[in-house]
C-alpha cells in the first residue's frame, strides 16, 4: 500500500508554513460573491411572514388582499389553518415578488388568525417550569454523602449560562431556481455535500436533481447544516412562479428568533476537598433550555471526569423559544463554564490559588500532563505567578484579576473524499464536496495538496463548494480539516504513484525510486537525476491522471493522518470597576493544541476568533425572552450585543505545535479553542471582585446586584 | 461596556429625511423596550403602503453615474444590492448598527442601511468595488489580507470601507483611534486580533505611496 504518511515536521516546505489565506483578496475586495450576494437574471424576492405568538393555534389565513398586490408572483401557506406553533417566529406564509418591497408589502398584507394558548418562555427559574422539566436521571459515582461528610472544606454555588444565538452576520437563506432538469440551489450552508439531498428530501424529489453551490459563506457556528423550511419553501416559489431564481434570506429579527440557539445551562454545584486542593466530591443539580425540545446537557464534572465521588442530577426544560442548534462545541462552553466556576470558588475558599487548584486536580482527567503543560504556558504568558492575589485582598475602584477556563474535544476527521487531477500541461486540479466556512480549508487543503506533490502554492487549484465534486462531510464538531487534509493527502500521493509509472523509464529507474519536490519529480538521493513537473507531466500523454483519495472515519486514526482529543487553556485578566460594575478584558491567553498544525497563521486567527466570542458570551450576550408576549426582546443587534473592536482587549494565542503533538496527525481545532474563554473571564471577573457574579453575561446589574449582596450578606 | 456601540457622529446621515426618521414617523422602531409590541407592528403596519412607485434616478457610483429605479423607501444598500448587482457592501442588521453595509457618501463614511438611495442623488458615493480595479488591491484590502482580518469575511468590505474612509480623514492614526473608527462595526468570526496591525500597515502604505 502506499506509504500516506505526512512527511517528517522539518521536511515540509507548504504545511506547517504561515501562508495567508487564498481567498482573502476576494473577500477583502468585496468580489467574493456569498450566496446572498447571487443576483441572477429575473431574480425574484422572498420574505416570510412569521407568528407573533410563541404557543397558538392557527385559526385562519385571508390570502386576498397580499394577491391583489401587483408584482407578487406567488404566495404560499405554510402552517396552515389548524397548525399549532410552538415558538414566536414560526414561518406561517412565504411570498414571492419581482422586489424585495413587494413581497415585504405582500407579507403584512396577509390576515393571519390565531387562537392563543399559554406559553412558557422562562427558564432561570426551575420552580417556575412547572410540567414543563423533565429529569434526566441522577448518576453516581463513588460514594459523595461520605465524601462530603469527611471534607476539609466544601463549598457550593449557583451558576448559569443563558441561551445566546449564533448571529451569523449572513443570515440563513438561499437563492434557488427550479429549472426543467434540475434546482440550482445557492445556499448559505456549512455542508455542501448534504445540504442537496436534504432539500431534494423535502420536495420529494431525487437527490441528483438538485445542485449546490457556496462557493463563500458568511457564518455558520453549527447553525447552518439544513436546508431548511425557508430553503424548501423558496424552492416552491420558484417552482409557482415558472421556475425564476427566488432569494429569500431570513430578516435580522427572524434569524435571531428562529436560526438556531445555545442552549442554555443552569447549576447548583457542590465541590468538597481536602486543604491541600485535592477535590474528592461533586454534586451538581443542573438545568437547561434548548427550545421545545428540551435543551443541552453538558458533560459535568468537565474535565475533571475522574473526580471520585460525584452525584449529577439533570433536568430538561422545553420552553416556546425557537429551537437549539449545534453552536460551536455544543455543550461545552457551558460544562466549562459551570464547572471551572464551581473549582475556582473552592480554590477560593480554602484560600488557595486556583491555578494550584486546577494543577493538582488535572490528576483526575484524561490527560494530566497536557493540562499541566498547558496551564504553566498559560501562567507564564499571562504572568499569573506575579499577578495573582486572593480576591479578598483587591481594594481600590478599579480592580484587577485572573481566571482559568479549560477545554477538551474529539476533533477527528470526518468521511471525506478528494479527487486530484494532474493535467499533462503540469496544472493541478483538487475538488472535494467541502466548504470554507472562514477557517480557510480551501488555504489549508492547497497547501496540503502542494506539499504532497512537490509543487508551490500556485501550482494547484483547489474546489470546493459544489455537490458534483467528490463527497465531503458538513463542517461541524471540528471535523473538517483533518477530513480534507487525508483525502487530499491520499489523492495526492495516489495521483503521484501514477505519475511515477508514465515517467520512471526516461529516467531508468523504477517508479518508487522518485520524489517530487520543488516542482520537480527527482530520483530520491540523486537529485541531478531529475525532470521538472511540466516534463513529467508531458509524458502521461493526452489523457490526465485522475486520482481519488478517501477519509474513512473508522480506518483513519490506523492510519495516523488525523485523529482526536484536543486540549486548551485560556487564562484571561480584567479589570472590574466596582463603582459602575463595568468589566472590561484586559488579555485573554489561548493555549491550545490540535495535533498536526497545517496553517500556524489561519489557525491562531480562528482561536483568537473564539477568544473573542467568548468575551461576547462573557460580558454581553444573551436572548432576552419576554414571558408577557413570548417574545425575544432583543432580536436586533442593538440590544442583542457583540463584541467590538475595542471591547476584545489583547489577544494572545500559543498553537501548542510540539513534535509530540504533530506525531499525532491533523486534530479540529474549530470547537476546543471556543469552549475555555467564558470560564477564565467569569472567573477573572470573581477573582477582581472578591465574589462570584452567578451569571453570564456579566453585565454591570449584575456585576453590582453581587457586590451589594456580598455587603448585606 | 465600553463605547463600542456608540457609532461615530459622522456615520449618521446627516439629512433630515433619513431612514430613520421615517421608520421613527412610521412607528416602527424603539419599540421594543415598551409594552404595546403587538399594537405597534399593527401601526407599522397600515404604515407600509404609505409611499409607493418607482422613481427612476441616477446615482454617482465609483465615479460612474448609474440610472436605477427605486421606491422613495428603498436604501442606498438595496439599491446597490438589488438593483445595480453591486453586492460588496452587506446586510446585516439593516438598521444601523453593524456596520457592513458601510460606504462613502460625499465624503462621509455611512451605514448604506440607514441613507436611502433618493437622498444619495447628487453625492459621490464610494463603494467597494470602486477601491481598485478588478485584480488588484487597495492597501487596506491588502493590509486586511496580509494580517488575516477576516475569516467568513462577510463583514471585511465594511471594516475595509470604514477603515478607507477613516484614513482619509486621519493618515496617522494612533491605536486609541482606530478602535474608536472601527467601533461601529462588528464581526462575528472575531478578526479583530490582526486588524489595528492591519490598519496601521495600511496607513503607512498610503503614506509610502
Ligand atoms: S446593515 Fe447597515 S449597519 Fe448593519
Ligand atoms: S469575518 Fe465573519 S463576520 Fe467578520
Amino acid at each position: 500500500m502506499a506509504d500516506y504518511k505526512w512527511p517528517p515536521m522539518d521536511k515540509r516546505r507548504v504545511m506547517g508554513k504561515r501562508i495567508a489565506r487564498l481567498d482573502g483578496p476576494m473577500k477583502s475586495s468585496g468580489r467574493a460573491k456569498y450566496p446572498s450576494d447571487m443576483n441572477r437574471s429575473d431574480l425574484l424576492f422572498g420574505a416570510l411572514l412569521t407568528s407573533p405568538h410563541a404557543h397558538a393555534k392557527v385559526t385562519g389565513i385571508d390570502l386576498t388582499a397580499a394577491k391583489a398586490i401587483k408584482g407578487v408572483t406567488a404566495i404560499r401557506v405554510i402552517s396552515g389553518p389548524g397548525t399549532e406553533i410552538q415558538w414566536a417566529g414560526t414561518e406561517v406564509a412565504a411570498v414571492s415578488a419581482v422586489t424585495e418591497e413587494i413581497a415585504r408589502d405582500a407579507v403584512k398584507a396577509i390576515k393571519v388568525t390565531y387562537e392563543v394558548l399559554p406559553h412558557l418562555v422562562k427558564e432561570d427559574n426551575l420552580a417556575k417550569v412547572g410540567a414543563r422539566a423533565k429529569a434526566a436521571g441522577e448518576q453516581v459515582t463513588g460514594d459523595p454523602d461520605k465524601a462530603f461528610a469527611e471534607a476539609d472544606a466544601k463549598t457550593a454555588g449557583d451558576y448559569g449560562i443563558p441561551v445566546i444565538t449564533h448571529c451569523c452576520l449572513e443570515p440563513h437563506g438561499s437563492v434557488v431556481a427550479w429549472g426543467k432538469d434540475k434546482i440550482d440551489f445557492w445556499p448559505s450552508t456549512q455542508a455542501v455535500s448534504t445540504v442537496g439531498g436534504d432539500l431534494a428530501k423535502m420536495l420529494e424529489l431525487p437527490a441528483t436533481q438538485v445542485h449546490v453551490d457556496c462557493q463563500y459563506m458568511g457564518g455558520g457556528f453549527g447553525a447552518k447544516f439544513p436546508a431548511d423550511r425557508w430553503g424548501a419553501e423558496a424552492a416552491r416559489l420558484s417552482k409557482e412562479s415558472g421556475g425564476r431564481p427566488v432569494k429569500m434570506f431570513l430578516d435580522r429579527a427572524t434569524e435571531l428568533t428562529i436560526a438556531g440557539v445555545r442552549p442554555s445551562h443552569f447549576a447548583k454545584i457542590k465541590v468538597a476537598g481536602k486543604k491541600d486542593g485535592t477535590i474528592t466530591g461533586w454534586q451538581s443539580e443542573s438545568w437547561a433550555t434548548g427550545g421545545i425540545g428540551g435543551g443541552g446537557m453538558a458533560p459535568l464534572p468537565y474535565v475533571f471526569t475522574n473526580i471520585p465521588n460525584r452525584r449529577m442530577n439533570h433536568t430538561q426544560v422545553s420552553l416556546n423559544t425557537g429551537p437549539a442548534r449545534a453552536w460551536r462545541a455544543p455543550n461545552h462552553p457551558q460544562a466549562s463554564f459551570l464547572t471551572c466556576a464551581a473549582i475556582t470558588d473552592f480554590a477560593d475558599a480554602i484560600k488557595m490559588d486556583p491555578y494550584e487548584v486546577f494543577f493538582k486536580n488535572a490528576a483526575v482527567s484524561a490527560r494530566p500532563e497536557t493540562y499541566r503543560k498547558q496551564l504553566a504556558k498559560a501562567a507564564e504568558l499571562i504572568d499569573w505567578k506575579k499577578k495573582y492575589t486572593h480576591g479578598a485582598q483587591k481594594t481600590g475602584t478599579l480592580r484587577r484579576g485572573l481566571g482559568i477556563g479549560i477545554a477538551t474535544w474529539g476533533g477527528a476527521g470526518h468521511a471525506s473524499k478528494c479527487k486530484i487531477t494532474i493535467h499533462p500541461d503540469g496544472t493541478v486540479e483538487v475538488e472535494l464536496g467541502s466548504q470554507d466556512i472562514g477557517t480557510a480549508t480551501r488555504t489549508c487543503i492547497t497547501q496540503v495538496a502542494a506539499e504532497t506533490l512537490g509543487l508551490p502554492m500556485s501550482g494547484v487549484k483547489v474546489k470546493l463548494g459544489d455537490n458534483s465534486y467528490p463527497p465531503s462531510g458538513p463542517s461541524g464538531g471540528s471535523t473538517t480539516i483533518g477530513g480534507v487534509s487525508s483525502s487530499t493527502r491520499k489523492a495526492a500521493v495516489n495521483a503521484l504513484e501514477k505519475l511515477f509509472e508514465k515517467v520512471a523509464p526516461s529516467l531508468g529507474v523504477t517508479p518508487d525510486q522518485l520524489e517530487a519536490d520543488d516542482s520537480r519529480v527527482v530520483v530520491k538521493g540523486n537529485p541531478a537525476k531529475a525532470m521538472s513537473w511540466k516534463q513529467a507531466c508531458q509524458k502521461m500523454g493526452p489523457t490526465p491522471i485522475s486520482e481519488m483519495g478517501e477519509n474513512e472515519p473508522r480506518t483513519a486514526a490506523r492510519e495516523g493522518l488525523n485523529t482526536q482529543g484536543a486540549s486548551g487553556i485560556q487564562m484571561a485578566e480584567v479589570e472590574v470597576d466596582i463603582e459602575t460594575g463595568v468589566v472590561r478584558i484586559i488579555e485573554v491567553v489561548a493555549v491550545q493544541d490540535c495535533g498536526l498544525v497545517v496553517n500556524p497563521k489561519t489557525a491562531e486567527s480562528q482561536v483568537a476568533g473564539a477568544m473573542i466570542m467568548s468575551v461576547c458570551s462573557a460580558l454581553m450576550e444573551e436572548r432576552i425572552t419576554d414571558q408577557t408576549t413570548g417574545r425575544v426582546l432583543n432580536a436586533d443587534m442593538e440590544f442583542y450585543k457583540l463584541a467590538g473592536l475595542p471591547d476584545v482587549g489583547k489577544l494572545t494565542v500559543h498553537m501548542d505545535i510540539t513534535p509530540e503533538h504533530d506525531a499525532r496527525g491533523i486534530i479540529g481545532l474549530g470547537e476546543p479553542c471556543a469552549i475555555g474563554g467564558i470560564a477564565a473571564i467569569a472567573n477573572a471577573a470573581a477573582n477582581a471582585l472578591g465574589v462570584r457574579v452567578p451569571m453570564v453575561p456579566l453585565t454591570p446589574e449584575r456585576v453590582l446586584a453581587a457586590l451589594a449582596n456580598r455587603r448585606n450578606a | 461596556m465600553s463605547s463600542s456601540k456608540e457609532k461615530p457622529k459622522d456615520r449618521q446621515p446627516k439629512s433630515a429625511f433619513s431612514r430613520r426618521s421615517w421608520l421613527q414617523g412610521a412607528g416602527v422602531s424603539g419599540s421594543v423596550l415598551t409594552t404595546g409590541l403587538l399594537a405597534e407592528e399593527a401601526q407599522a403596519q397600515t404604515a407600509a403602503n404609505v409611499m409607493s412607485g418607482e422613481v427612476e434616478i441616477t446615482l454617482d457610483i465609483n465615479g460612474k453615474k448609474r440610472s436605477v429605479k427605486v421606491e422613495p423607501r428603498v436604501t442606498l444598500l438595496d439599491a446597490l444590492r438589488n438593483r445595480l448587482d453591486m453586492t460588496g457592501a452587506k446586510r446585516v442588521c439593516d438598521r444601523g448598527t453593524c456596520g457592513a453595509c458601510t460606504v462613502i457618501v460625499g465624503g462621509k463614511v455611512m451605514y448604506g442601511c440607514s441613507v436611502l438611495a433618493v437622498d444619495a442623488v447628487g453625492k459621490p458615493i464610494q463603494t467597494i468595488e470602486g477601491l481598485a480595479p478588478e485584480g488588484q488591491l487597495h492597501p487596506v484590502s491588502k493590509a486586511f489580507v496580509n494580517h488575516d482580518a477576516q475569516q467568513c469575511g462577510y463583514c471585511t468590505p465594511g471594516f475595509i470601507m470604514a477603515t478607507k474612509g477613516f484614513l482619509d480623514r486621519n493618515p496617522n492614526p494612533t491605536t486609541e483611534q482606530i478602535d474608536k473608527a472601527l467601533s461601529g462595526n462588528l464581526c462575528r468570526c472575531g478578526t479583530y486580533m490582526g486588524m489595528k496591525a492591519a490598519v496601521l500597515e495600511a496607513a503607512k502604505e498610503i503614506k509610502n505611496g
